[in-house]
């Protein structure tokens, strides 16, 4: 995998790196949501730096398409929140937590990258003289073959699971406010003095 | 020079570390999901690149497209709680969340 595949590769990690730490560190969470948003385009090109093609695109539709414009929704729901919590509690002890996990993913990413070898010869991974099947990996037909053989089950199970979630979603947000919750109480004892 | 799995793995390891940093630091809830979602995108991509140096079946991809379906029921449970906690809280740190602390 040289050549072209490399440069989009280096471009594409360098993008996802950048826009990763934009995510975690910008103040307001919309500006980090358009940073997850560009986070998420850059990873679709590494995926088809990977043969991924369905893949890809299922990560554009699925991830910018609908789980960012959630976020978005949400945002745009809540309004201005206040920026910073009054509460400074536990702040020495989060910024040893944070800098302890990018001191161990540091290492192993350092480590990987400088002393691991390709672990398998044939980088480009169709060999030369394999079958037509194995020029089309990731794509649409083979990936499609394996959804609809043997991954059918629980590719079928999927759907009720995003039903479950998607009833869950409406179940939990549309709970009382604690104003609500106080009337409705205020209201119940009302009726019992009336009896 | 010669992309190797190195390369993907340790790309993928940074953007977990980078994630797992963001959900350990920040208090707002909506960027710790975002982060959430930054690991779950890392667990992606090592997948999807070890299934490239194994081509023989698609089960990488299809661990990583299950993935895909999870973390977007994730998203939609995940930001219905925020949601919610706005209602009763009216905020949106994590840190206002202590009922059960005291």
């Amino acid at each position: 995998m040289s050549g072209a595949g490399a440069y989009v590769f280096w471009f594409a990690a360098f993008l996802a790196v950048l826009t990763a730490v934009g995510t975690v560190a910008m103040r307001s969470a919309i500006r980090a949501s358009v940073a997850l948003l560009f986070h998420i385009i850059s990873l679709a090109g590494l995926f088809l730096v990977l043969h991924a093609q369905l893949l890809a695109a299922m990560q554009l539709i699925v991830y910018a398409g609908a789980v960012v414009v959630l976020f978005l929704f949400v945002i745009m729901v809540l309004g201005p929140t206040p920026d910073r919590s009054a509460d400074q509690r536990g702040l020495l002890i989060r910024a040893a937590a944070g800098g302890l996990m990018a001191l161990v993913m540091g290492a192993i990413s350092f480590a990987l990258i400088s002393f691991a070898p390709p672990m398998l010869p044939g980088v480009t991974a169709c060999p030369p003289g394999a079958g037509a099947e194995c020029g089309q990996f990731g794509g649409v037909e083979a990936l499609g073959g394996v959804l609809y053989g043997s991954a059918a089950l629980p590719f079928e199970l999927v759907s009720v699971l995003l039903l479950v979630a998607v009833l869950g979603a409406m179940a939990v947000a549309r709970g009382h406010s604690s104003e609500d919750r106080e009337a409705l109480k205020a209201k119940k004892l009302a009726q019992a003095g009336e009896k | 020079m010669e992309l190797g799995l190195g390369h993907f793995i340790g790309l993928a390891s940074l953007l977990f570390g980078i994630g797992a940093v963001g959900f350990l630091v920040r208090r707002n809830l909506l960027i710790q999901l975002m982060s959430i979602e930054l690991m779950l995108n890392a667990v992606n991509l090592t997948l999807i690149a070890i299934n490239r140096w194994m081509p023989g079946n698609h089960a990488g991809q299809v661990f990583a497209f299950f993935n895909i379906a999870i973390a977007a029921a994730g998203a939609a449970v995940g930001l219905a709680i925020v949601i919610s906690v706005f209602r009763l809280k009216k905020s949106v740190q994590s840190d206002s969340v202590d009922l059960l602390k005291h």
